[in-house]
């Protein structure tokens, strides 16, 4: 490999031809701050747009400083991070960032949490010259049902609108305005209600400040447990367990199963159950359904549409549904553990314990945003009833148990309630990419070739490469699997199953670079994807910690079925468990 | 039009413009139209030449151009008499035009208005 | 009598020359003309301005084309008595060069003319929409040279030769441009002509595309043959509808003509030429922005390197040059490099087209080679100052450059000199400022725009320049510190220093320059709460001059605020903190008893 001498701070460093400033002095140890630029190195993420100027430095020759972020290193370049002309418009482009942004941060909900606060820190600012002369840009706030906009606090590092548009594909968001007045908003400011905004969340994942923050909905949470004549069940997703120890400070990839299912108990919860086993439930009926299509498609039928394409992810949904409605017939008609679990548990599980569905509240602990807005679907409801009440995050879960005072890390471990806590681990790993299509392998497999898997660990299906392939042997039946985590990868394999040119059978969709380890609603990486790598790896040690591994040997969903549903895709477990999918294109209204 | 297929004919195209152009010399006016001549009424003088020309039986003609940068004198346009240089004209309304085609056009008296040429040509 | 032949005599100047004598020339001679009865032999006209305006009132007899210079009302007797009665010329008063010799014709006077047109050489010349015009007066000839004979290394050290460098405001070589595109290979490659001109008060690029589109069609093939391009895209503002339909026609023509399209000529060269729009944005001046906004991409700038011409257009070698510098390439081919180096000054070659505007009498656009003067611009070819007042400064490179003062008026205009007094060439937006411009305000005004224009990607442009605004904004109030000016000095320094694009990196110019040369005018609007030139409303106060009013009580009611009162027929007071300095009592006062301090 070509590589490149320079000095940085006199020091003298030898780095690949193509590497930047920033890195070649990362390498010695220089740690030149930075604030629009982020990186998610292992998912091949770059935010590049070198805006905010924090990052500049000297370099010999040049006649104004230079971004260390976006500038390459060139042979014999001499560098200097901090000169007292560096650090002066270091300082200086701070003051006027700042000079433009709330000066709330007490009450913000990013405080302790935002990198713009800790690099005013960090750069030891103290009072911001001119402020009571300087115009602040001020902007509608916007509320959506999963996102909070507050523009105000926008500093125009581009993170999201480069997750929006390069990595998801879903150009809800670019920059608009000029000037001062420059902001990143959906076309024609409207609000991201009426935008294509999927509610991935991943804008939400990025955002340096608190101008894009998840809708808070612990007070209803709060409210419901507070009322003595409500029954308030709580389901916990997979990636919750292996991420929120973070926001106690535990190391990245800690798994908090235990603690987390206690401190809910000690929230007030009167059940604490598991997603993992709807789950589960999700496998028996998406891996019946693709069974049946396979073997329809194997016997002949035209009418058998492959691949089928996974549903659980409420943000690829929704993209399927504003951009390819016309393949609207090709997912599974599985709900996805969230509504299959509500929808359970104000049926079977509320008959159990004899009370109506109006007295039960379902709480969910998602690592999403979209989430929130998934349970607030019409047909996800009986008589206004939502199967799923709401929808709270991991990071509002953690603020949850903050402002409960409970001592989180010295928690003794709990267990799940019965029935809905039980899971196996094909459950577990539907919180990270390819986990959904493992799990479903393991049941299908069994039930096709009516053999018993030796091995349970497919890892040609695991990894973070953004579209992934494999071929599993299905007893001489070669099934030909296709994964994709990120709407923009999600866009590749559709648009070649729209042009009939895709060979897979069954497709895996998460929305989420990473899958839901990564999702919108978890404790943010700030760029740092050891962090996501780290929870991938705690998600698969609790499956094979697990003792049953394979969704249809879980006890109670067997027993599920034996009692309640009949068979996987019967009739009760359709009208139940299933869901039909809309054509949500947006059509463009300008409102003034 | 055919196009041209080499740089000889090019020449030999030009040449032939030429000589069309000097075969029938007649009085030539040149109304300045860019945004700048338009802006101050060029239009309405390009018209009125074109008009009271052919009424008053003057053989001319009458083309639009864009403008040479007299801002401060617009409209201005030029008038040229077979055989003469060029004059240049500014701040031409309905009735210095009239005075440029009685005085000037007709019998090469000059009139309010005449914008020197103040700057030398490409081939000076 | 002397006059068979009827004579005429123009008189330069009238009422809008500096010293108004003109005017007074004008009538004696007329007198004159009347006394000896030769009014239907000699008239006397109003001409414009010969560019001689230090030698003036300038009056030119012809035929003859006699040119006296200087010349005074009491002169008119001699003129007529002597040249137009008797045929004898005026000695004393005939224009003599700086040498002394007495130059008598106009032709020869031509070459002491200052201003020289090449880019501007075709406009209001040639019909634009009339290709064989503009064959007549030698578009195609040099693409025709080009393609009969020279190889494109050939024309691109032509380029380099002639020492061209970019009119857009940068300056950067136009060969060297040129070659670094060329050395680039790829399956395709563009030549942009950037025509988003944006500089206020400037339109050359216009000019030029209303008056002469095919000198930018013909130099895009030239570019595209050097650098092996087959693509040309003409970026232009869709303000500038005239020039928009002008190139289309003329595209039309030439594609018709086989000078542009397939196998050009019979050479085998093939080039293209579309047009694509802009929404007049200023940044998408800038190279990078312009190729982002061509894209359909928000029209804001990208790092460079890489530059357009390793990668540009859809990722593809791009050369963008300006219309004035693409302007110039076709007689760079047709009289040769040496001639257009010959031009201009030892590191700025050729001409530089300026737009005059502001307190000068001659508005409009002129063409001197690289090297002239201020003063020459401004006094000989600007016909000086309007009103006859003083000359204070001159803003040049629009909201990027920076002003020249009087002590500037003697340098050489060239990129290296104005850069070297912390202005710029920028597109060539001159515009003047006298006694009565408020420099503060000035940087004011151009702080104004480029707030407005800034893309809002980095923060030092899209917050630094707002809070520039602002703080000259309170200058002008009054409110403002002394420390204010260092801090406004530090924050120019630093948005020039930190800004991602060529914006914001001079944005500051206009602050910096005039904050270097009228420091003192700043200081007393810091510290004195005095606007000098009475231009900051807020610094001003409205006064009676007791001796002055009569009382007439006619300012009292006029005054929208009543901050007026006094006795009929008694002194009135103007009580300064009711007082919103609106000017309707002086306007009013008929005794000049109001004055402004």
């Amino acid at each position: 490999m070509e590589t490149i001498r320079l000095t940085i701070d006199n020091k003298t460093v030898e780095v690949p031809k193509g590497t930047t400033i920033n890195k070649a002095a990362k390498e010695i140890g220089i740690d030149i701050p930075v604030l629009c630029w982020m990186e998610l190195h292992d998912l091949n993420i770059e935010n590049r747009p070198a805006g905010c100027r924090i990052c500049v430095v000297e370099i010999d020759g040049r006649r104004n400083l230079a971004p260390s972020c976006a500038t390459k290193c060139e042979e014999g370049m001499v560098v200097r991070t901090h000169t007292t002309r560096v650090l002066n418009a270091r300082r200086t482009v701070m003051e006027f960032i700042l000079s433009d942004h709330p000066k709330d941060c007490l009450t913000c909900p990013k405080s302790g949490n935002c990198e713009l606060q800790t690099l005013a820190h960090q750069l030891g600012i103290r009072e911001i010259p001119g402020q009571e002369i300087a115009a602040m840009s001020t902007y509608r706030k916007d509320t959506s049902p999963s996102i909070i906009r507050d523009l105000d606090k926008c500093i125009l590092c581009r993170r999201c609108e480069m997750m929006c548009n390069e990595v998801q594909t879903v150009g809800a968001l670019s920059a608009v305005n000029r000037g001062f007045m420059a902001v990143v908003a959906p076309a024609f400011e409207q609000n991201l209600e009426h935008s294509t905004c999927t509610y991935c969340g991943q804008c939400v994942a990025v955002c340096p400040t608190g101008a894009l923050t998840e809708v808070d909905h612990t007070p209803e949470v709060l409210r419901a447990l507070a009322d003595p004549t409500k029954t308030v069940v709580v389901q916990t997703a997979p990636a919750v367990r292996a991420a929120m120890g973070e926001l106690f400070g535990m190391k990245p990839g800690t798994l908090v199963t235990g603690k987390m299912v206690s401190a809910l108990r000690a929230l007030g919860f009167d059940y604490v159950f598991d997603t993992d086993f709807a789950a589960d439930l999700t496998i028996m009926e998406e891996g019946t359904e693709l069974l049946d299509r396979l073997n329809r498609f194997l016997q002949g039928d035209k009418t058998a549409r492959l691949p089928i394409l996974t549903s659980c992810c409420p943000g690829w949904v929704n993209f399927f549904e504003e951009y390819f409605p016309d393949l609207k017939d090709v997912p599974s008609t599985a709900k996805s553990p969230q509504q299959m679990f509500g929808a359970i548990a104000k049926s079977y599980f509320a008959d159990k314990i004899g009370i109506s569905r109006k007295d039960m509240v379902v709480i969910s602990i998602m690592p999403c945003l979209a989430k929130k807005y998934e349970c607030q679907r019409d047909e996800f409801s009986e008589d206004g009833n939502p199967d799923v009440d709401f929808s709270i995050s991991t990071r509002e879960l953690a603020a949850f148990i903050k402002q409960a005072n409970i001592d989180f890390n010295n928690l003794e471990d709990g267990d799940f309630d019965a029935p809905l806590g039980e899971s196996t681990g094909a459950g577990v790993i539907f919180g990270t990419t390819g986990g959904v299509i493992e799990a479903a392998v393991r049941t299908a497999y069994e039930i096709h070739t009516g053999k018993k898997l030796e091995k349970v660990d497919f890892t040609e299906l695991r990894g973070f490469e953004g579209v992934r392939s494999a071929t599993i042997d299905f007893d001489g039946f070669p099934l030909n699997i296709g994964i994709a985590h990120g709407l923009g990868n999600a866009r590749k394999l559709l648009n070649d199953v729209r042009s009939g040119k895709s060979l897979f059978h069954a497709i895996e969709v998460m929305a989420c670079p990473g899958g839901c380890i990564g999702g919108g609603g978890q404790p943010l990486h700030h760029g740092n994807s050891e962090i996501l790598k780290a929870r991938a790896a705690a998600i698969y040690e609790e499956d094979r910690n697990k003792p049953i591994r394979k969704s249809h040997e879980n006890p109670f969903i067997i027993k599920l079925y034996e009692e309640f549903l009949g068979k996987p895709n019967s009739e009760k477990a359709h009208h139940l468990l299933h869901t039909q999918y809309f054509d949500k294109k947006k059509k463009i209204v300008v409102k003034q | 039009m055919n196009a041209v297929k080499s740089p000889e004919e090019l020449k030999s195209i030009k040449a032939g413009i030429l000589k069309r152009m000097n075969e029938k010399e007649t009085v030539r006016v040149k109304v300045h139209m860019g945004t700048s001549g338009l802006a101050s009424g060029a239009r309405e003088i390009y018209d009125f030449f074109r008009l009271e020309l052919e009424k008053r039986n003057i053989q001319a003609s009458v083309t639009s151009t864009g403008d040479m940068g007299y801002s401060f004198a617009e409209p201005t346009l030029e008038v040229k008499r077979p055989g003469e240089d060029p004059v240049v004209f500014g701040n031409v309304d309905k009735l210095r035009a009239d005075e440029i085609i009685e005085k000037y056009i007709k019998n090469g008296e000059l009139v309010d208005g005449v914008l020197p040429a103040n700057y030398r040509t490409i081939n000076q | 009598m002397m006059a068979r032949e009827k004579m005429q005599i123009l008189v330069c100047g009238g009422t809008t020359c500096s010293d108004g004598q003109g005017e007074a020339v004008f009538e004696n001679l007329n007198l004159e003309i009347e006394a000896n009865a030769l009014e239907n032999d000699v008239h006397v006209v109003h001409s414009g301005c010969f560019g001689l305006c230090s030698m003036g009132p300038v009056v030119k007899i012809v035929p003859g084309n006699t040119i006296y210079t200087k010349v005074s009302p009491d002169d008119a007797r001699e003129i007529v008595s002597e040249h137009i009665l008797k045929g004898r010329k005026v000695e004393r008063l005939l224009w003599k060069d700086p040498s002394g010799n007495t130059l008598v014709k106009e032709d020869e006077f031509a070459g002491q003319k200052k201003q020289l047109r090449i880019v501007l050489r075709n406009c209001g010349i040639i019909d634009p929409e009339n290709i064989e015009d503009a064959i007549a007066h030698d578009a195609y000839a040099a693409l025709s040279k080009v393609l009969a004979g020279m190889k494109p290394t050939d024309v691109i050290q032509v380029i380099k030769d002639s020492g061209l460098r970019g009119r857009g405001g940068g300056g950067f070589s136009t060969g060297l441009k040129w070659e670094i595109a060329y050395k680039n290979k790829a399956d395709q490659k563009y030549v942009v002509c950037n025509a988003d001109e944006g500089d206020p008060g400037a339109f050359m690029d216009r000019s030029v595309l209303e008056g002469d589109p095919h000198s930018v069609l013909e130099a895009m093939a030239i570019c595209g043959y050097s650098i092996e391009a087959g693509k040309g895209l003409i970026y232009i503002r869709a303000e500038y509808p005239l020039a928009v339909a002008r190139l289309r026609t003329a595209i039309a023509q030439a594609k018709e003509y086989g000078l542009l399209g397939k196998n050009i000529m019979g050479s085998g060269f093939d080039f293209d030429i579309e047009i694509r729009y802009g929404a007049g944005a200023f940044v998408c001046g800038e190279e990078t922005a312009l190729i982002h906004s061509m894209e359909g991409l928000r029209g804001e700038p990208t790092v460079k390197p890489p530059y357009p011409a390793e990668s540009g257009f859809l990722g593809k070698p791009t050369n963008v040059n300006n219309v004035e510098t693409l302007a110039c390439i076709s007689p760079i081919i047709l009289k040769g490099a040496s001639w257009f180096a010959g031009i201009g000054t030892e590191r700025s070659k050729g001409t530089k087209v300026f737009a005059l505007a502001g307190k000068i009498n001659n508005v409009g656009l002129i063409e001197v080679p690289m090297g002239t003067t201020l003063r020459e611009v401004i006094y000989e070819i600007g016909g000086g100052i309007r009103k006859g007042k003083k000359f204070k400064a001159a803003q040049t490179g629009g909201p990027s450059g920076g002003c020249l003062t009087e002590k500037h008026l003697d340098i050489p205009i060239d990129f290296d000199n104005l850069t070297a007094v912390g202005s710029m060439m920028g597109s060539g937006g001159l515009i003047v400022m006298d006694e009565d411009d408020c420099m503060v305000q000035v940087a004011k005004f151009f702080l104004e725009f480029t707030v407005e224009e800034s893309c809002g990607k980095c923060a030092p442009c899209r917050i630094g320049n707002k809070r520039l605004h602002e703080l000259l904004e309170h200058i002008t109030k009054g409110k403002g510190t002394l420390a204010d000016l260092d801090r406004l000095k530090n924050m120019c320094l630093v948005i020039k220093d930190t800004s991602l694009c060529g914006l914001g990196q001079s944005s500051p110019n206009p602050v910096l320059s005039t904050l270097e040369n009228f420091r003192d005018e700043y200081e007393a609007h810091v510290s004195l709460k005095k606007c000098p030139a009475g231009q900051c409303k807020d610094l001003m106060e409205y006064f009676i001059i007791e001796e002055n009013c009569v009382g007439c009580t006619a300012c009292a009611r006029v005054c929208p605020v009543g901050a007026i009162t006094g006795e009929r027929k008694e002194p009135h007071h103007i009580n300064p903190d009711i007082c919103i300095k609106c000017g309707a009592c002086m306007e009013k006062c008929k005794f000049d008893a109001i004055i402004i301090q």
